[in-house]
Parts: structure tokens; sequence; C-alpha cells
């Protein structure tokens, strides 16, 4: 089963481009910074109300979208959300699930009921064995850790390929507007490419060369990730990589 | 002031800084921080899982802190390894840090600080706290504010802020006094307070005068180091 | 000095900078073993090329002399410190050479705090012993009077690991004993570190340790491998190479790891440690 995900892009994306007309030019802030004074604005992720102010309670890029003001985080580890696909390594197998590195504060847990068939319990080894590597979906966040399914398009065990770690807050760029980047990124290599939203991407290519672009390019977009008009200098880069 | 320093600053004169982020590639937050020739590194990793289970807290992330030098930023080789005064300065830095950071919504986590003095003469717990918060804002940790720190000195009866190992050595009338404090920048909030040395009760809001002074300083400093990271 | 130090080349904004914790994948593992049996590595360097290298000098000036040095990300720091002490009974007409250092958190997710596990263990013994066997100090020099030699101590630390540490804490270590003074001592002859002197450590002027470790994956061999590559790896094999009356010499070697290396391999090594002892050695002449 090879899964080709592009449904894996729930998170916030970094309001690309085309936007920027309305929205006031993203600035650097650091924690405890005043981004905006007066009533009318509203804060919103990143950011926290004192008095007649807006601060940031993170470093990142502040924007203001009309009326609401927000940080976009720029670094930091994975926070887990309902939904998001992520990429894990299979580290246990219990009686009744999979235990799988997410790259996140608590593990992920895949009970067998979440695999997309009947899996016999005498045989869940041979689905998902230690040290493979699944797309998974978080369905809940609970006191006791994170669950995971296989229930959705796309998901599965990865086969072939390799995968690596960029900054889980430049995936948003990664994938762009609505998935303008990755598409570009898949049409110029040729490869097949899942995005967890936990910074772990899967490549997988007809050859060795053209998989080593395609991270080499994904590397490009999480390191300019600030950078406006980043669709056209991937553009660019292709011509020259 | 009756008492000239010796490198020629004025009492309220700090010696040059110097920050970076992102000196630690493998970090998820990372800076150095340097008073002169003190300079101090720290990295941040985390929230990450918290081993042994028992040590976790269900309504927050936990801060660990983790202070020392390296066995030749100082004269007499500090054996590697943590002594009584690294494992006190790891929990001062550590209480120095935690009021400005926002770990509700990271239970049974932690966050580990990591600083290391790569070369001393003065100042280590101030500088590696700067770096520390510079480290924890990198990594994308919600914080309240930053916090800033500085050693405020007493040399006999005048007081001057940012001791050097010369000045600490000071010998004569009231001595010398080390006064090392942190603060939330921007409040009125401290959250290191030390002292050893000789000062009048009265004198103390001199201190800290200086203190706040100095810190101001110091948060510009921070903040050029954080925005310059992403290249502004 | 504090500006050469902050000069950093590393991407303070690098997308893929920090290294994870999870495990690197049988998927990348295959695809690296694939990836070497064709020559190719993800930076595009060819599997005996190095990374740039760069050392910068005294970046510790309590230190007798102190270096930091640079393969690609990686970063580790040495630091000299001289120390008078008695002579051990069996070579009383010799000083002695400590290495030591530790696997600081600081430097990498993987390192924990607490008692030293193997790899903190050999780190400075493979440096030690790399140094100590090549004959670049001359330890009888190192006598102040019958009851009283110098002691070195050289401490390596990684700052950043992103692979082949050994490789990079030799080099350190061995610029930071080129770089070395001795400090003033007192009437008494103990060390007074007030008093800096420009007397440099008897040391062997041709020769310069240097550390060169193979490692394998499956029937490729590499050098200097990022830290995806190292652990990727199953055998590795250092080897303590320099200068000695005008010949190359190995002075020390382990390998490490469950998987053999056959006749062929071992020998297949030999030419290109030969080419790799004069590349670094030519490399780092402009920072010596």
């Amino acid at each position: 089963m090879i899964a080709k995900v592009t449904e894996a892009h729930e998170a916030p994306e970094i309001s690309s481009e085309s936007e920027e007309s309305i929205v006031k030019k993203r600035r650097v802030v650091v924690p405890g910074e005043i981004i905006v004074s007066g009533e009318d604005y509203l804060p919103s992720e990143g950011t926290r109300r004192e008095g007649m102010n807006i601060l940031a309670s993170r470093f990142g890029l502040a924007e203001e979208s009309g009326r609401v003001v927000k940080v976009i985080p720029v670094t930091g580890t994975f926070i887990p959300r309902k939904n998001n696909v992520v990429i894990g390594r299979v580290t246990n197998i219990t009686f009744n699930g999979w235990v799988v590195d997410i790259d996140s504060a608590s593990s992920g847990f895949l009970p067998i009921d979440e695999s997309p068939r009947f899996i016999n319990k005498n045989e869940m080894d041979q689905f998902l064995a230690i040290g493979e590597v699944v797309a998974a979906k978080i369905w809940s966040i609970n006191t006791r850790g994170i669950d995971l399914t296989l229930k959705s398009k796309g998901l599965g065990k990865l086969e072939g390929g390799f995968t690596f770690r960029i900054i889980p807050n430049r995936v948003p760029r990664v994938i762009g507007r609505e998935g303008s980047m990755i598409m570009l990124i898949k049409e110029k290599t040729g490869c097949d490419i899942t995005v967890g939203q936990n910074g772990w991407i899967w490549i997988k290519g007809q050859n060795l060369d053209d998989q080593i672009r395609a991270r080499k390019a994904i590397e490009f977009v999480a390191e300019k990730f600030h950078v406006e008009g980043l669709t056209d200098k991937m553009e660019e880069w292709f011509e020259k990589n | 002031m009756a008492l000239k320093r010796e490198d020629g600053r004025k009492a309220s004169d700090l010696r040059p800084m110097q920050a970076k982020v992102g000196v630690v590639p493998n970090a998820d937050g990372s800076a150095i921080f340097t008073f002169g020739d003190t300079i101090a590194i720290a990295a941040v990793y985390g929230p990450k899982q918290l081993h042994p289970q028992h040590m976790q807290d269900p309504s927050t992330g936990i801060l660990r802190c983790n202070y020392d030098l390296l066995s030749f930023s100082v004269s007499d080789r500090k054996k590697p390894g943590p002594s009584r005064r690294s494992q006190e300065l790891s929990k001062m830095t550590q209480w120095a840090l935690e009021p400005a950071l926002d770990l509700e919504g990271f239970p049974n986590t932690v966050i580990d600080v990591e600083v290391q003095i790569i070369q001393a003469d003065a100042g280590t717990r101030t500088a590696g706290i700067n770096a520390a918060a510079l480290a924890l804002a990198h990594a994308g940790v919600p914080m309240r504010n930053l916090v800033c720190a500085v050693a405020i000195g007493k040399l006999d009866k005048d007081i001057v802020v940012d001791l050097d190992k010369s000045e600490e050595d000071f010998e004569g009338g009231e001595g010398p006094t080390d006064f090392p404090v942190a603060k939330l920048a921007n409040t009125d909030q401290y959250t290191l307070l030390q002292l050893d040395g000789k000062i009048q009760p009265e004198r103390v809001k001199e201190v800290l005068s200086f203190a706040d002074e100095s810190c101001a300083k110091i948060y510009e400093i921070q903040k050029k180091a954080l925005k310059e990271a992403l290249g502004e | 000095m504090c500006q050469d130090l902050r000069n950093s080349e590393e991407s303070i904004k690098g997308g893929f900078g920090r290294m994870s914790t999870m495990d690197t994948s049988n998927l990348t593992i295959e695809t690296l073993r694939q990836m070497f049996e064709q020559g190719k590595r993800f930076d595009g360097r060819s599997l005996k090329d190095y990374r740039p290298i760069t050392v910068e000098h005294n970046v510790s000036n309590k230190a007798e002399g102190s270096t930091r040095v640079r393969i690609g990300k990686t970063e580790v720091l040495a630091g000299v410190k001289l120390q008078v002490g008695a002579p051990y009974p069996d070579s009383k007409d010799k000083g002695n050479l400590m290495v030591s250092g530790d696997l600081l958190p600081l430097a990498s997710p993987r390192f924990e705090s607490g008692p030293p596990g193997f790899n903190a263990i050999e780190l400075p013994r493979l440096v030690d012993r790399a140094i100590r066997e090549s004959g670049m100090i001359d330890f009888k020099k190192l006598v102040i009077t019958g009851e009283k030699v110098w002691t070195v101590i050289i401490d390596v630390f990684p700052i950043n690991d992103d692979g082949n540490l050994i490789d990079a804490a030799t080099i350190a270590a061995s610029v930071a004993l080129k770089d070395a003074t001795f400090p003033g001592l007192d009437k008494d002859n103990n060390v007074d570190y007030h008093i800096k002197t420009q007397n440099k450590l008897p040391l062997s002027k041709e020769t310069f340790p240097v550390s060169i470790s193979f490692y394998k994956l499956g029937s490729s061999l590499f050098l200097d491998p990022t830290r995806e590559e190292e652990e990727a790896a199953e055998a590795r094999i250092t080897f303590g190479i320099s200068l000695w009356n005008g010949q190359n010499m190995i002075n020390s070697c382990q390998k490490r790891g469950a998987k053999p290396l056959s006749r062929a391999e071992v020998e297949s090594m030999m030419p290109i440690l030969l080419e790799k002892q004069i590349y670094l050695n030519e490399k780092l002449k402009k920072f010596l």
C-alpha cells in the first residue's frame, strides 16, 4: 500500500502571496512585545491582551488580518492537534495495537480497530512490524496519550523511499496555499510525497536522483520560509537544480 | 564615584554584549550571550516526554535547567560533571526563568535548558540566564516576556554594574559585593536575587535602579538577536 | 575573539537543523544503502569527501590553548589545561597526558545527563590514543624537577553533533596542543595562572595527529558521516594517523559495532587513509 496523501494539510497555513494585499506586512516579534494598541483588535493565536495592547506571547511573525492579530510560529516542536496527519515509526506492539513514535512529547497509539481492514491479533506484526513507518491521522488527544487511525484516504504503512524531518512549523510553507508548493515539487520531481504535520516527510520516486532532488527542494522551502514570492523562487530553483 | 574602574567604564556601563540565536542547530532553540569576556551558550530541548513518569505534572509542563562551566573555562580546571555550585546555580536559573513561561498547554512534559559557560570572567550565571531566555524564545516556547539578568556590584561604597573578574577580586574598604539580579523584561518583577558581600539595607533600592537600567539595555540586545534570526 | 566565535557559517534560519529523537527509519537506512552503492549522498559529496572544516583559535582564554572545530554542522570545542603534579611512579622521567570530556546534553537530544555512557567514555579515549601514541608530545621535556612534572589535560566537548565527532575532536585537540603555552611558575614551582608565557609545549614539528573514521553500511565504506548517515552505519573503524620521522604511521585503531570488516575492506582503507591524512594536514595548515 502506498499512501498518496495530499489531504494532509489541515494546519492553519501561512497565508501566501496573493493574500498579502489585504494583510499587513508580517513582522518579527519577541515574547512580551506590543504588536498593536487599541480595543478593536482581537487577540488570536500566539498573542494576549493587556489593557489596550495586544502582546506577542511567543516568538514568530506577527500578522494583522483585519482586526485579528496573531503570531505565526516559525520554530518549536510539534504540538499535536486532532486530525493532523503525522508520520511515525512503530516502536512496540501491544495486545490491542501499535505504539507509534510521532516525534512529539507523547507517543501515539494505533488501536487494532483503527487499521483499515480486519487484522488478526496473532498477525499484527505482519501488518505493521516494529521499525516500520506509517502515515496516520490523530483522531483523539486525551490524558492517556494520542490515538491514531489509518481509516482515511492515503493513510497506512509507507513502503520504499525514505523519511526525513523539517521544523514542524515550516510544514504549512512546504505545502503552500491549497497545496500549491507541494504540488509543484511533486510535479517537478515525479515523486510521491507525504508531508506529516509533525515535520516528518516521506518521499518515494522513480529513482534515487529524483528523491534526492525532492528532499533538497523541500529543505530549500523550509529554510527560505520567510521569503516572499517563494513559489517563483522555487520555480527558479528547479531551473538551476 | 570615588573609584575608577580599571577598564574605564562608568558605574552604569555594562561590558560589551553580544547575542546570537541558532548556534546549536540540533536544539529546538539555542543562543549565545556574552558580557565582555564571559561567554555563555544555551540550548533548549522540548517540550518533550518526561521520564520517569512519576515526575510528570498533569497540570503543566516542567522546566529543567542545567548550568555548568566547561572544565577549561576557568583558571583552575573544573572537573567535568555537576558540583555543588553548579547545582545551586542550575536551580537559580530555573527559578529565574520559570515565571516567564506559560507551560499549561504542555501537561506531563519537560523543557530542558542546557547552559554551558565557555569562558568565565564573572557574571556567568547572569550571562547564562540571558542566553537561556533567548534560547527558550527561539524554541517557540510560550512566554509572557523575556528575562534579563545582570550582576550589580558594590566596590567599597560605589555601586557599579556588571562586575568583571578583577573587580570581583577587589580589596579594601567595604570590599566587593556581588548582587546578581534577573527580572521579567518590561515589568518590576525580579526572578533572581542573590547577594554576597556587604551592603546597607537602605542602598538596595539603588542597586535595583541600576539593575532596571541595565536590564533595559540587555533586553534591546536580546530583541535584536531574535529579530536578526529572521532577517529583520 | 568573541566576534570569531559568532562568525558561524551555520544557517540560523535552517529549516532542517534540529535533529529528532525519532530513530532513523528502516526506509531511510535502505535508501542510504542504495545511494552509497551508487556513490551518492544527500549533500552531493562523494563517499570519501569531508564536509568543509573550519578552525578557530583561543575560544576560551582561561585555557592554555583552546580551539573550536567545525566539520559541516558538527562542532567540537577542545581546551588544554596545564597542571603541575607528581610523575607516575613507573615513569618518573616523564610528564603526563589526560584526555577527558563529556557528551553534553546541550549538543544533541540523544545525549543525556548522568553517568557517562559508552560513547562518552570512548570519545576522549580515542583522542587520547591518537595523540599519545603519535609521539607528538615529548613527555620527557615535561619534567620540571625530580618530583614535579607537567600534566597536560585536554578536554573535548561537542557543541553540536551532526556526526563524526571523533575526527572533529582529534583535530580540535591537536590544534589546541599546538596553540597552548605554559603558564608561569612561582618560586616553589607551583602554577601561577596569572602569569602567561610565550613558551609552547614540547611538540614534534612534523607530527600532527588526526583521526580518520571509516563507516560501513551494506558493502559501502564512507567517511565523515552526517548524523543521519552515522545512525544508519553498521560498523565503524577509527584510525589515528600522523607523520613520524618522515613516514605516515597509524598510531591507533578501534573497530566499533558487531558487523565484521573483511580483509579486502581493511586493505582498501590503507591508500585512502594515506590520502586523507595528507588532505587533512594540508587543509589544516592554514589554521596552524
